[in-house]
C-alpha cells in the first residue's frame, strides 16, 4: 500500500467536509475519486497529498505518517515524491514552456543544463517538443494541461495527484490528455489519484471510489483488478 | 439494428451474393455478433417476396446460394425513408433502473447500495469501452463512444436519483 487514509475528518467552520474517511491505494494503481460537488473528494485529495492537515485521523505514505510530519519535511516530500495536475494548468505565464517544466528540477538544485535537457525529453514524450520556447499564455487548453503533466512527472514522483485535470477541456482533448497522463504514469510506475466527476475520465482508472457526505463508500472495493 | 434495412442499404451500393452481404454486414455492423447465414437468406427471401429486391438466376459454382441480389426502386425508396427518419429517443434502460429503485424503496431494501452497484457495473463497462477505443479501429472507437455516451446518461441519472433518494423514499412510502 503506498497511501492510506484512516478515519480522516476535516471541517471548514461548521461544515464537516470529511467524516472518518478511509482509503487505501496500492503502488502503481490508477484510482479515480468520484462524487457529487461538495462531497469532500477534493478535501480528501488535499489531505492525502499533505496540502491540508486533517482534524483527526491518519495519512500514511510509504510507511511514513504524513499528517504529523513537520511542515518542512512535508513540503520537501510534496516537492520530491508527489506531482500535481489541477483543472487549470497553473503554469507560470511569464515563463516559457521549457522553463515551467524545468522549474521543479531547478528548485531541486539540478544543474541548469541537465534540467532543461530532462524538460525537453518530457516535452517530447508529450508531443510538445516544438513548443519549448513558447510562453504558456499562448498555449491551447489541451497543450497547457500537457505541459502541466510534463511538469508533474519531470521529478519522477511516486504519486501523481490530479484534481479535475480535464475539467476545462472539450471531450476529445480531455480524452487525449487522459490517455497521455495514464499512459506515461503506467510506463513510469507512478500511482495516480485523480479526482473527477466525469465518468469518461474515471474509465481510464483501474478502479473508482465514491465520496459521499465526507465518506468513501467503497474504499477497498475492486482493488488489484488490473 | 434493423437487419433487412441494413442489407437493403448494402445492396443499394451494388448487387451482391448472400455470402458477400453477410461478410460486409459482419464487417461494418456485426461487432462481435455475426449474422447467421440462415438469417441472411431468409431475410433476402422476404425482401424478394415484398418486391424490394430481385434475385438473379443461380450461377454455376460451389456454395449454398449462387444467386445475385439487386435492390428494386421500392427497396431504394424504403432505404431513403429509413435514412431520413430519426431513431426514436427511448431511454429504455432508465425505466428498468427506475423500477428497481422504486421497488427497493417500497420493499425497504437498500436502494442506495443498488445504485452504487449499478454505477460500478456501468463504470466497468466504460473501462472496457475505453480499452476498445485505445486498441481498436476508428469504427470500433466510434461505436464504443456511442455506448459510452449512453452509459454516461445512465450514470448521470444514477447520481441525480441518489441525491434525491430520501425524497423519493418519502413519496413511495406515503402513496
Amino acid at each position: 500500500m503506498i497511501i492510506e487514509a484512516r478515519r480522516l475528518s476535516r471541517s471548514y467552520g461548521n461544515t464537516l467536509a470529511l467524516r472518518e474517511a478511509d482509503l487505501a491505494v496500492e503502488a502503481g494503481e490508477i484510482l479515480a475519486v468520484m462524487g457529487p460537488s461538495g462531497s469532500g473528494k477534493s478535501t480528501l485529495l488535499h489531505c492525502l497529498a499533505g496540502i491540508f492537515t486533517p482534524d483527526s485521523g491518519e495519512v500514511w505514505f510509504g510507511g511514513r505518517r504524513l499528517d504529523t510530519m513537520s511542515d518542512a519535511r512535508r513540503t520537501k516530500l510534496r516537492r520530491t515524491a508527489f506531482g500535481f495536475v489541477f483543472q487549470f494548468g497553473q503554469l507560470v505565464p511569464e515563463l516559457t514552456v521549457a522553463d515551467n517544466v524545468a522549474l521543479p528540477l531547478l528548485l531541486g538544485r539540478v544543474r541548469r543544463k541537465e534540467a532543461y535537457a530532462r524538460a525537453a525529453g518530457w516535452l517530447e514524450r508529450l508531443g510538445l517538443g516544438e513548443l519549448g520556447g513558447r510562453r504558456t499564455g499562448q498555449l491551447s487548453g489541451g497543450q497547457a494541461q500537457r505541459v502541466a503533466i510534463a511538469r508533474a512527472l519531470v521529478l519522477g514522483p511516486r504519486v501523481l495527484f490530479a484534481d479535475e485535470p480535464t475539467g476545462a477541456l472539450d471531450s476529445l482533448t480531455g480524452e487525449h490528455v487522459m490517455e497521455l497522463l495514464v499512459g506515461l504514469a503506467r510506463e513510469e510506475g507512478t500511482t495516480v489519484i485523480v479526482v473527477t466527476h466525469d465518468a469518461r475520465v474515471a474509465a481510464f482508472a483501474d478502479r473508482e471510489v465514491i465520496v459521499r457526505d465526507g465518506q468513501v463508500t467503497n474504499p477497498f472495493a475492486g482493488q488489484a483488478v488490473r | 439494428m434493423s437487419v433487412p434495412l441494413a442489407l437493403l442499404g448494402l445492396l443499394e451500393r451494388e448487387p451482391s451474393h448472400g455470402y458477400d452481404l453477410k461478410r460486409d454486414y459482419d464487417t461494418y455492423f456485426g461487432r462481435g455478433k455475426a449474422l447467421p447465414f440462415g438469417q441472411v437468406y431468409s431475410t433476402l427471401g422476404r425482401l424478394a417476396r415484398d418486391g424490394k429486391v430481385t434475385a438473379g438466376m443461380s450461377e454455376p459454382g460451389d456454395g449454398p446460394d449462387r444467386k445475385r441480389y439487386a435492390i428494386t426502386p421500392l427497396g431504394q425508396q424504403q432505404v431513403e425513408e429509413w435514412l431520413s427518419e430519426p431513431v426514436a429517443a427511448e431511454p429504455y434502460l432508465q425505466t428498468v433502473l427506475f423500477t428497481k429503485v422504486v421497488l427497493a424503496l417500497m420493499l425497504g431494501r437498500d436502494a442506495a447500495a443498488y445504485l452504487d452497484l449499478q454505477r460500478a457495473t456501468h463504470l466497468r463497462r466504460m473501462r472496457e469501452f475505453t480499452q476498445i477505443k485505445r486498441t481498436g479501429s476508428l469504427a470500433d472507437a466510434l461505436l464504443a463512444d456511442h455506448g459510452m455516451f449512453h452509459l454516461e446518461a445512465d450514470l448521470r441519472w444514477i447520481d441525480v436519483t441518489q441525491a434525491r433518494l430520501g425524497a423519493l423514499a418519502d413519496m413511495v412510502r406515503e402513496s
